[in-house]
């Protein structure tokens, strides 16, 4: 029988967050870019409650909680300045928005 | 002996520091009799006090009167004090500054009665007294020279003192720079001096001079410093090459002309010289390039003088070429006929000066003699003096200037140097011998060298300068006062006599330069007045000074049959002189066509003389047209290198930020690439440390 060890725990998380950096990194739709930093954040979820489930104490999952709370703000937040930045370029490409350079 | 403490040289030298400054700040607000008092009376104590204190010093047969106003500079082993000394030289020099600058200044109450600027002018003169009377009664070099730029300063005050006119500034202008050049090289010759004997104190240096003989090492920083505070002397005392400011220094006040340029600040090269011969006659080749340098100035002047058609550029040239007399003198080591003609020089020439400027006056401003003519008629007093003057520097039987001439002329043709003496083993042994043995009649030293040639130049060219003088010194005499009035009928009615206050010192001044030579006969008349010491007072009085000089580095060579060569030297001078006033009276009274004819004969000599050698031009163009190209050439370095390679540097690192600045695009992705990157490259550079 296949018993996972906390290894594959972390494996899968590490491949959720590898993901999320590459999202991140390279899409363009700012949405999309919430998306991916949403799976950043779940797959450090994962990380600790496999840690917190392994050390048999609770301490992952508290601050699992803590990053959910944290999530849910920001991306209030983010939506927010998304909606923003709609209005002003018509459309939600962040390679539009390079105005901060020399 | 020296009496030390002697405040009243403290007072001679700071009253009319005093006059100067009070005319300085309040001369503008006091009117104008109190100006002209406290400008003369400032004078007129210093001279009272140096009266008093030069027969203190006869009276108590001290060798000098020295005070230390104020210790100033001590620095390791060099000790420098405001002091100052008194000694039988300086008294000779206090009395003509002080008593002939009281004449010019009681003169210029007159003279500049109404011109606006007349305070500032009294506090200017007041301030060049004190400054001459820093450079002649220092006792060390360093107050000397403080003094020495101080006259330049004030000569250039007093030239430019009508600044208003371009050309009057710029003369000023002129007069200063050419001096700061001579300075230059006095400067230099006097940090040899104290390189090599440690002290700038009078009294040392020239008792170091003494006691060195013939000592080679002395000889050649001597011959050194001596060249350098010689063309030092040239700036101040308009000798050749830097004498082209005292013609242009013309266009300053008459009794700026007599004061400065006639009496007291070009008599400083000769005074400095004079007091160093102890110095100065250590290195005769030295001694030789002075003589021949001052005849060749003496004749030089004379020729252009010749020709000149303004009344005070004749007397100018001739201050010149009398100057050149003077430093004739210096360079044969006849230290007592240089004073001498300086003294009588100053009666004569500030009387000329002074005569001119009332002639000035009537002419109601014009200065060309062209236009002269016949004034005797208008200005008998200014005639009178004028006159008696040109007789005392044409070198006139038993007048002022015949005396201190002859003097001079007589040195240059007697004189020689001991160190010139060729085949004695021991030069020491043959000084004791000296003074031990009368020199044997009829034997002449043998001499070896140019020195020796160049002293019979000196006297050749000194000697037909004198008939020279003569000639023109009467043209001027004869065109201004003889003869029929040339300036037109309404200037004919201007002419007057001038007031008291101008004819007054003229008149003394006449007849300073009637009696001032009556204490330096030629030994020839004395032995035939009985020997009579008074004759020789001149002599005598400066003997502490200059005697150690005559006994052991100058002798005569004529020994024995002295008296009679001196005879023959003084009947060839006067003859000369007697030809050179007949020649004037010829061609100017007699047969006035000569000039004329003259002129039309000779004009390309006649052409070089009027434009005076185009010196000015010369210089014009070498040293300012050189100094303008180095201007020139470094503006150019300046614009196509140094701006170039400064702008590349600019340019270099303004190219490298525009490569640079891509990195910021804007683009968060990208800045966010570049952090991952870079915390993977941590996480390797980390995860590959062995544990």
């Amino acid at each position: 029988m296949f018993v996972p060890t906390l290894e594959h725990y972390l494996l899968v998380a590490a491949m959720i967050f590898s993901v999320g950096v590459f999202g991140v990194l390279f899409r363009k739709n700012a949405i999309t870019l919430f998306m991916c930093i949403e799976l950043m954040l779940n797959a450090v979820n994962l990380t600790f409650i496999a840690f917190s489930k392994y050390r048999t104490d609770l301490d992952g999952h508290i601050f699992a909680f803590f990053v959910m709370a944290v999530a849910a703000a920001e991306a209030a937040v983010g939506l927010a300045l998304i909606i923003h930045i709609f209005r002003h370029y018509r459309g939600v490409n962040v390679d539009d928005v390079t105005e901060l350079k020399f | 002996m020296y009496i030390n403490d002697f405040n009243t040289l403290g007072l001679i030298v700071l009253i009319p520091l005093l006059g100067g400054i009070i005319n300085g700040i309040f001369g503008s607000k006091l009117s104008k009799p109190w100006v002209n008092f406290i400008g003369i009376s400032a004078v007129g104590l210093s001279f009272a006090l140096a009266i008093s204190a030069v027969r203190t010093l006869y009276q108590t047969e001290a060798d000098g009167l020295t005070y230390v106003a104020y210790k100033w500079i001590y620095s390791g082993s060099m000790g420098v004090d405001i002091s100052f000394m008194l000694d039988h030289l300086s008294a000779v020099m206090v009395l003509v500054v002080t008593g002939v600058g009281f004449l010019i200044h009681i003169y210029s109450a007159g003279y500049m009665d109404g011109d606006p600027g007349e305070w500032k002018f009294f506090s200017y003169l007041n301030l060049f007294i004190f400054a001459m009377l820093m450079l002649i009664l220092g006792k060390n070099m360093i107050v000397t020279f403080i003094g020495w730029e101080g006259v330049g300063a004030c000569s250039y005050l007093l030239i430019g003192f009508w600044f208003t006119d371009d050309e009057k500034a710029k003369a000023g202008q002129k007069a200063f720079i050419v001096n700061r050049i001579g300075d230059f090289a006095f400067l230099l010759g006097l940090f040899l001096l104290f390189w090599e004997t440690g002290t700038f104190d009078y009294i040392e240096i020239n008792r170091m001079a003494i006691e060195a003989g013939p000592a080679q090492a002395l000889h050649g920083v001597a011959t050194a410093a001596v060249l350098l505070i010689f063309i030092g002397a040239t700036g101040k005392s308009a000798q050749i090459p830097l004498y082209t400011w005292l013609p242009d220094a013309m266009a300053g006040p008459t009794p700026v002309s007599a004061l400065i340029h006639a009496a007291t600040m070009v008599t400083s090269g000769i005074y400095l010289l004079s007091r160093l011969n102890h110095v100065v006659t250590l290195a005769p080749e030295a001694m030789g390039v002075i003589a021949i340098v001052g005849a060749l100035t003496a004749f030089f002047a004379a020729t252009i003088a010749i020709v000149q058609t303004d009344i005070k550029g004749v007397l100018a040239y001739s201050t010149v070429s009398q100057l050149g007399y003077m430093f004739i003198a210096i360079g044969v080591g006849s230290f007592t006929g240089a004073v001498f003609h300086l003294m009588t020089h100053a009666f004569f020439k500030a009387c000329l000066f002074l005569g001119s400027g009332s002639v000035i006056h009537a002419m109601g401003g014009e200065q060309e003699i062209t236009k002269m003519g016949g004034l005797k008629k208008y200005m008998p007093i200014t005639h009178i003096t004028f006159g008696v003057s040109t007789l005392a520097i044409s070198g006139f039987p038993f007048l002022a200037g015949f005396f201190s001439k002859d003097l001079i002329l007589w040195g240059a043709l007697s004189n020689t140097h001991v160190f010139s003496i060729v085949g004695v083993e021991n030069k020491i042994n043959y000084l004791i011998n000296m003074v031990a043995t009368p020199i044997q009649s009829g034997a002449s030293l043998p001499t070896e060298g140019w020195v020796p040639i160049a002293f019979i130049i000196a006297f050749a060219l000194g000697l037909i300068t004198a008939g020279m003088t003569a000639f023109y010194m009467f043209r001027l005499y004869f065109m201004t006062f003889w003869g029929d009035f040339r300036g037109g009928e309404k200037l004919r009615s201007h002419l007057h006599e001038s007031p008291l206050s101008m004819t007054i010192p003229l008149m003394v001044l006449a007849v300073l330069a009637l009696v001032g030579g009556f204490g330096g006969f030629p030994h020839f008349m004395v032995h035939w007045a009985g020997d009579a010491q008074w004759m020789l007072g001149f002599e005598h009085w400066l003997a502490p000074v200059f005697e150690s000089t005559h006994t052991y580095r100058i002798v005569n060579r004529f020994g024995a049959h002295a008296a009679t060569q001196e005879m023959i030297g003084t009947g060839i001078s006067v003859a000369l002189g007697l030809l050179g006033i007949g020649s004037a009276y010829y061609a100017y009274i007699v047969n006035p066509n000569v000039p004329r004819q003259l002129k039309q004969r000779f004009a390309t000599v006649h052409r070089t003389l009027i434009s005076k050698y185009k010196v000015d031009e010369f210089y014009d163009f070498v040293f300012v047209g050189g100094t303008i190209l180095v201007g020139k050439i470094s503006y150019i370095f300046d614009q196509y290198i140094l701006d170039t390679s400064v702008n590349f540097i600019g340019r270099f690192f303004e190219s490298i930020g525009r490569v640079l600045r891509n990195l910021q695009s804007g683009n968060v992705q990208r800045y966010a690439t570049y952090i991952i990157l870079a915390i993977v490259l941590c996480l390797i550079a980390i995860g590959s440390v062995n544990v």
